[in-house]
């Protein structure tokens, strides 16, 4: 007991050092002073400036189109790619491989695509960042689908089967049924990691149709407002959540054997 | 009366594994028919060809008259209950149950009626609306039976069915099933590693080992006449002495001299195996074939073993008797049988 009273402390400053920056982010989003360094008060008035920037919203509604694309499209070529994977090549080699656009670093991703976008001729905007998103999207969809695969008992799609089902229906009354938690944390993830992505984003898109993180970065270089706080501490709202979300459903899914 | 199952010299092997080697086997309408041996003898591989699930290298399978191997599992008239009974976790009994009367575009009506009369019979309907997790490992096997009756299949397959079952839900099952297949009349195909699950079960029992058919019998004359050594010894306890047969139809034992058995179809001189049950020995004082001392009892509350020690004789020779016996150890006895109950085995 004495042991975990003292193990406390590492513990409080290592949660401090993590959720420090969140924490001050929230906060200014309410300061009622537009410097950054000076607190005036309780206000809401940064998220009234936020809704009314048409430049923001119509960037949002850009993030939020590529976020639901990516995670759709990422959904099912990853969990048909973790399938496949898993059924017919038991290669760890492949599985690895698999893996490599989730594990790779996001700048030499975005410039590999860009280089591959100009030499096919592609015309960049939100079509292109949607298929790099979905590129890494599908490794990590495909890896936690994976993972849950190993759990399934196989004589599960063999019973469906043997009962009369087509292979076509097992698939969708009984595989994916059961790969349900996966997919859906798989998704989850998916969507955060595009709805904050910028360097492939940065890389990958038109001019024409900036995705939010591109306009934030474009606000900073004429000085911090207010307004990217209260964005911010939205985008924390909506991450987090989806996080949550998926840490329950993968939790509930691995419960249940 | 043509078989509803005709297995034909079907063979099938996984790289260098024989796991079926030129197995013929006919399985009769309404019979209750086990495949027994131990692990990797082929019985499992052999279920999964009848349910569609594996291919053979060589053979044919007949059903009723049509060639069962080009037809998928899902177009086949069989089903199977799984090992791990395979209960689809998402949905409740009843939609377990259903499944596949669903499948098979059954009115609504007819399936919750079907659904309703099946799990009545094997006794489950209180769980209906349960999960799986929800239910006991016997009422998981009774919804697993149910699922695979409830489409009134030409051929049941049962893949260890007891086994995952504790020693009095086993007991209690066995008769179920037995009752089970007289109630609805289909043929039951059980594979089984166990013996005894094999013996009080089944009409008629295959025997394999590597692969091959060693004996198919019904469990009475699989014990009292079994035709390979294998079946002498997995079947059951026996007390086996390898020698020579003799003129006269006995075995001639190296250390212990002639033994009386009818040798049957064996020709003298031939080198065979003389197997005598425990309970074929008995202990006589006059005119013993074997003489000995007892090394060890064992009390069972019905029947007593006893380990005798015969000189000249390197293993105990295993001799049961009714209740319990007072022959105490070290006591020297003289051992008698039947030489009809002694069964010789060519090698």
């Amino acid at each position: 007991m004495r042991s975990l009273r003292w193990g406390v402390v590492p513990l409080a400053i290592t949660f401090a050092f993590l959720y420090l920056p969140i924490l001050v982010v929230v906060a200014l989003s309410f300061n009622a002073s537009d410097s950054q360094f000076r607190w005036a008060g309780f206000s809401l008035e940064w998220y009234g400036e936020l809704a009314g920037n048409r430049e923001i919203i119509a960037s949002l509604g850009n993030t939020i189109v590529v976020a639901v694309g990516a995670t759709a499209g990422s959904v099912v070529l990853g969990t048909l790619l973790a399938i496949g994977l898993h059924r017919y090549l038991r290669w760890s080699a492949l599985d690895a491989l698999a893996l490599g656009p989730a594990i790779a670093p996001d700048i030499v991703m975005a410039i590999g695509l860009l280089a591959l976008y100009v030499t096919a001729g592609v015309t960049l905007g939100l079509h292109t960042v949607l298929l790099s998103h979905i590129v890494f999207g599908t490794a990590f969809v495909a890896a936690v689908v994976k993972a849950r695969l190993g759990h399934l008992d196989p004589s599960l799609e063999e019973a469906s089967l043997d009962l009369g089902a087509t292979p076509l229906s097992t698939f969708f009354r009984v595989t994916v049924p059961g790969l349900l938690p996966a997919i859906v944390a798989g998704g989850l993830l998916v969507f955060t990691l595009s709805l904050d992505e910028f360097v492939i984003a940065f890389f990958t898109n038109g001019p024409a149709t900036p995705t939010l993180p591109m306009v934030i970065y474009a606000m900073l270089r004429f000085g911090l407002t207010p307004e990217i706080n209260a964005l911010a501490a939205l985008l924390l709202v909506v991450s987090f959540t989806a996080v949550i979300a998926a840490q329950r459903l993968t939790g509930l899914g691995g419960s249940d054997e | 009366m043509t078989p509803l199952v005709s297995i034909e010299r079907v063979s099938r092997r996984f790289g260098s594994v024989v796991a079926l080697d030129d197995v013929s086997l006919d399985i009769h309408e309404n019979e209750f028919f086990a495949l027994l041996g131990p692990s990797g003898c082929g019985k499992t591989t052999l279920l999964r060809i009848l349910a569609g699930f594996e291919t053979v290298d060589a053979g044919a399978v007949w059903l009723a008259g049509t060639d069962l191997l080009p037809v998928p599992p899902y177009r086949r008239p069989i089903n199977l209950m799984f090992q791990s009974y395979a209960l689809f976790p998402h949905l409740s009994v009843e939609r377990n149950v259903a499944y596949g009367l669903e499948r098979e575009g059954r009115p609504r009506d007819e399936v919750r009626a079907r659904v309703a009369e099946v799990l009545r019979v094997v006794g489950i309907t209180e769980t209906a609306r349960r999960r799986p997790s929800q239910l006991s490992g016997g009422q998981r096997q009774r919804v697993a039976l149910a699922r695979a009756i409830v489409k009134r299949p030409r051929l049941l397959l049962l893949d260890e069915p007891l086994s995952a079952l504790d020693r009095k839900v086993r007991e209690e099952m066995q008769l179920e099933l037995k009752r089970l297949q007289h109630e609805v009349g289909i043929t039951f195909v059980v594979v089984t590693h166990d013996q005894e699950e094999a013996m009080s079960l089944a009409d008629r029992i295959a025997v394999l080992q590597h692969g091959r058919v060693q004996q198919v019998d019904a469990p009475v004359v699989l014990y009292e006449r079994p035709r390979t050594l294998f079946v002498a010894t997995f079947i059951g306890s026996n007390n086996v002495f390898p020698g020579m047969v003799t003129a006269d139809g006995g075995v001639a034992v190296h250390g212990l001299g002639v033994l009386p058995a009818r040798s049957g179809g064996v020709p003298p001189g031939a080198s065979a195996s003389l197997a005598i049950r425990p309970e074929h020995i008995t202990l006589d004082e006059m005119a013993p074939t074997l003489r000995g001392t007892v090394a060890d009892t064992q009390f069972y509350g019905g029947q007593s073993t006893l380990a005798v020690d015969v000189p000249g004789w390197g293993r105990p020779v295993v001799v049961t008797q009714q209740g319990a016996t007072r022959i105490g150890r070290g006591t020297p006895v003289g051992l008698r049988w039947d030489p009809a109950w002694a069964v010789v085995l060519a090698e």
